[in-house]
């Protein structure tokens, strides 16, 4: 098992024991995981297994309940937050399928949630004049047209448009843990190209990226330190860059034999 | 005082005074008119009944009926700057003031602009006495109901608004109640768009006291071919007073009427908006933006009678509900036989902000004719849990989540207002109006 960390203090994210439940449904059924500051993990498995479940709890999203276990934020409880809280505390969800706001504009949007992390954080807000410069550049860095920024969110925006949108959110709000909730998915090989430069330019000492995926394709562009696969909401094997490649030639069925109590990150 | 019976005697005392003051000095075809309106009024009584009143089913209007009313035989004074303070939007407008039902005007501005009538209605009966004759009550007729009866029969003055040629400068009519008493008031207003012409017309009904009061309105526009008249009627009354409003619009031959009804104000309240195709080549944009909370009860019934053939009428109404409010959509469109090249849609979409709140939304087509290509919708709805949850995941608390996604709601309706001053501030309003929002909004 590699060891990468070589961080002082908790681990970014820890997530230990986690049980998590959807009504009736256990969907994640013991989950450990340790990220540290300046890593990246990707969180491979078939469809079904829990990943987006994992990320989405990380992000608070509502509906999902946990049953047992925790996850530590910077050593601290991150379930008793609000997903707002979390949010203010640096956690960031790249969604899955990112939600229309309609009647929301990009531009007022982002400007709103910039204002909100920085007032926690007692900074002042930008000006809207420095606001809009920054975010018509790195609108096009994603190859996002400036115009797009006073539409409503996501409104209207083809499904590229909106997985850049939120690469773009996190290049904007620049939080310390980003989740990427298959992000790739849906993409052509250009845009992931575009999706995997603002999520490498993003990455750096003092962040760390959980990156949930479906397939390998976007790890030739986004190399992960720790690959982890998740089959039935369990974390059957961890390994390094190579455990993804092994996975797309022999598919996830020879993992599904592993025994749970094997694996461990 | 509320009644426990539907009483008449006080309008009947008070009309007989008016008809004593007015004798001889109002010309006879109106005297008939306002004759006969009473006639009706007493005739039709208030629609109270609570069995086989299909127009006003959800709407009860007998609070209305056993209310006790002081008709204003005169008018408060009211400051400039009180007026400014509550209707900021309104700088550059030609503006005609009625408090109480007469006209005021040191509160008036601008009514000697060319190219356009703007005068009260009592001295248009003089000024311009066969232009009002051939239009005063022919679109809101005596026999519609007890409400127009009494409006014609009773009110006091009005705002007559003839627009001879194109004018750019919007025409505001301020209908303000005083905080004199428990008032009754009718007001009134006639427009008469003449052939080719546009006119940007905004109606600003409003309290200046929080007591109860009641607005019986009565407007007509007329749009003769080739006119444009852009309409936005803001209901801004205060949350005890009883409205009730008729607006009645007849379009001639190639005409635009665009109208913006803006309702965040009034404790019980219904519109009627009534909308004519009498000839060919028209379009009429209706939209509505209705924000209720505590106890507010709001009805609007909008009617569009497609009489004739080519005509294009497209109906949108939005409602957010908070509180244990009410709100009622009714919406009818009228394809009447032979009118073929119809092309009508009417849509109603409610955002419920409580459990408590409700909302009877009822579209409905009534199609006679083939060749028409007609749809409806209605929506009710709260929040959406997707969208607090992004906009949480973003660092922003939900109060301030809820803030956005209510006015995103209302902007889609919003955005429509061509008059810059007006969007932003009913932008602002709207959330104002929501107590839940406290000081965050705005």
């Amino acid at each position: 098992m590699p060891v990468l960390s070589n961080a002082e203090g908790p681990p970014m994210l820890e997530v230990r024991g986690l049980h998590v439940s959807v009504v009736d449904t256990e969907i994640l059924k013991g989950v450990d995981l340790s990220l540290n500051a300046g890593e990246v993990h990707a969180i491979m498995g078939p469809n079904g297994s829990g990943k987006s479940t994992l990320a989405n709890i990380i992000a608070g999203r509502p509906g999902y309940i946990v049953t047992a276990g925790e996850v530590l934020y910077e050593g601290k409880n991150l379930l008793s937050l609000t997903p707002d809280a979390r949010a203010r505390a640096g956690v960031f969800l790249a969604l899955q399928y990112p939600v229309e706001l309609p009647g929301i504009r990009n531009r007022e949007f982002l400007r709103t949630a910039l204002d909100a992390l920085r007032e926690s954080r007692g900074e002042e807000a930008v000006p809207i004049r420095d606001f809009n410069k920054m975010l018509d550049a790195k609108a096009k860095e994603l190859d996002l047209d400036p115009d797009m920024m006073k539409r409503n969110v996501n409104e209207g925006f083809s499904g590229g448009e909106k997985k850049r949108n939120e690469i773009l959110q996190l290049s904007v709000l620049d939080p310390k843990l980003a989740l990427l909730d298959e992000t790739d998915s849906g993409l052509d090989i250009d845009a992931l190209k575009v999706v995997a430069k603002g999520v490498n330019a993003f990455r750096g000492p003092g962040k760390a990226i959980l990156l949930v995926t479906h397939y390998q394709r976007i790890l030739d562009y986004i190399t992960p330190d720790l690959v982890h696969v998740l089959i039935d909401g369990r974390i059957v094997r961890s390994g390094g860059r190579e455990l993804a490649l092994e996975l797309e030639s022999r598919g996830y069925d020879w993992l599904r034999e592993e025994a749970p109590a094997e694996a461990s990150a | 005082m509320a009644q426990a019976v539907e009483t008449y005697e006080q309008y009947e005392t008070d009309f007989r005074k008016l008809q004593e003051q007015r004798a001889g000095k109002e010309p006879q075809w109106l005297t008939d008119l306002r004759d006969s309106g009473f006639e009706r009024f007493l005739q039709f009584r208030f629609p109270v009944e609570r069995k086989g009143n299909e127009g006003w089913k959800y709407t009860d209007v007998r609070p209305i009926a056993r209310g006790s009313f002081d008709y204003p035989f005169d008018r408060a004074e009211v400051s400039a700057s009180a007026l400014a303070a509550r209707l900021p939007f309104d700088s550059g407008f030609i503006r005609i003031a009625l408090v109480d039902g007469h006209f005021a005007p040191e509160l008036s501005t601008g009514l000697d602009a060319p190219g356009i009538v703007v005068a009260p209605l009592s001295e248009a009966v003089r000024s311009q006495p066969q232009l009002v004759e051939a239009h005063l009550g022919k679109y809101a007729q005596v026999n519609h109901d007890s409400f127009v009866g009494v409006n014609t029969a009773m009110h006091s003055d009005g705002a007559f608004i003839h627009a001879a040629q194109a004018v750019k400068t919007p025409v505001h009519v301020v209908y303000l109640t005083s905080d004199r008493g428990n008032p009754v008031t009718f007001p009134r207003a006639l427009v008469v768009a003449s052939a080719l012409n546009e006119l940007t017309l905004v109606e600003s009904y409003i309290s200046l006291g929080d007591q109860n009061h009641f607005t019986d309105a009565v407007t007509e526009i007329t749009l003769e071919d080739g006119a444009t008249v852009d309409h936005y009627r803001l209901l801004l009354e205060n949350p005890n007073a009883f409205h009730v409003g008729h607006v009645r619009v007849n379009q001639g031959r190639d005409t635009n009427y665009a109208n913006l009804s803006y309702e965040t104000g009034g404790g019980l309240v219904r519109v009627d908006t009534d909308v004519l195709f009498d000839d060919t080549g028209s379009s009429a944009a209706l939209r509505g933006l209705y924000v209720t909370s505590g106890d507010q009860h709001i009805d609007n019934l909008v009617t569009i009678d497609h009489a004739k053939p080519h005509n294009t009428s497209r109906l949108y109404y939005k409602g957010i509900l908070d509180g244990s409010s009410k709100a009622v959509f009714g919406g009818t469109v009228f394809v009447r036989p032979g009118a073929d090249k119809t092309d009508a849609y009417q849509e109603d979409k409610n955002l419920l902000l409580s459990r408590e709140a409700e909302v009877d939304s009822k579209p409905a087509l009534e199609i006679y004719a083939d060749d028409v290509k007609c749809g409806h919708g209605a929506t009710a709805g709260a929040i959406a849990e997707d969208a607090l949850f992004y906009m949480q995941s973003r660092g922003i608390d939900p109060e301030q989540a809820m803030l956005f996604l209510v006015r995103g709601f209302a902007s889609e309706i919003l955005d429509g207002v061509k008059l810059a001053a007006l969007r932003t501030w009913l932008d602002e309003r709207t959330t104002l109006a929501l107590p839940r929002f406290g000081e965050r909004a705005g």
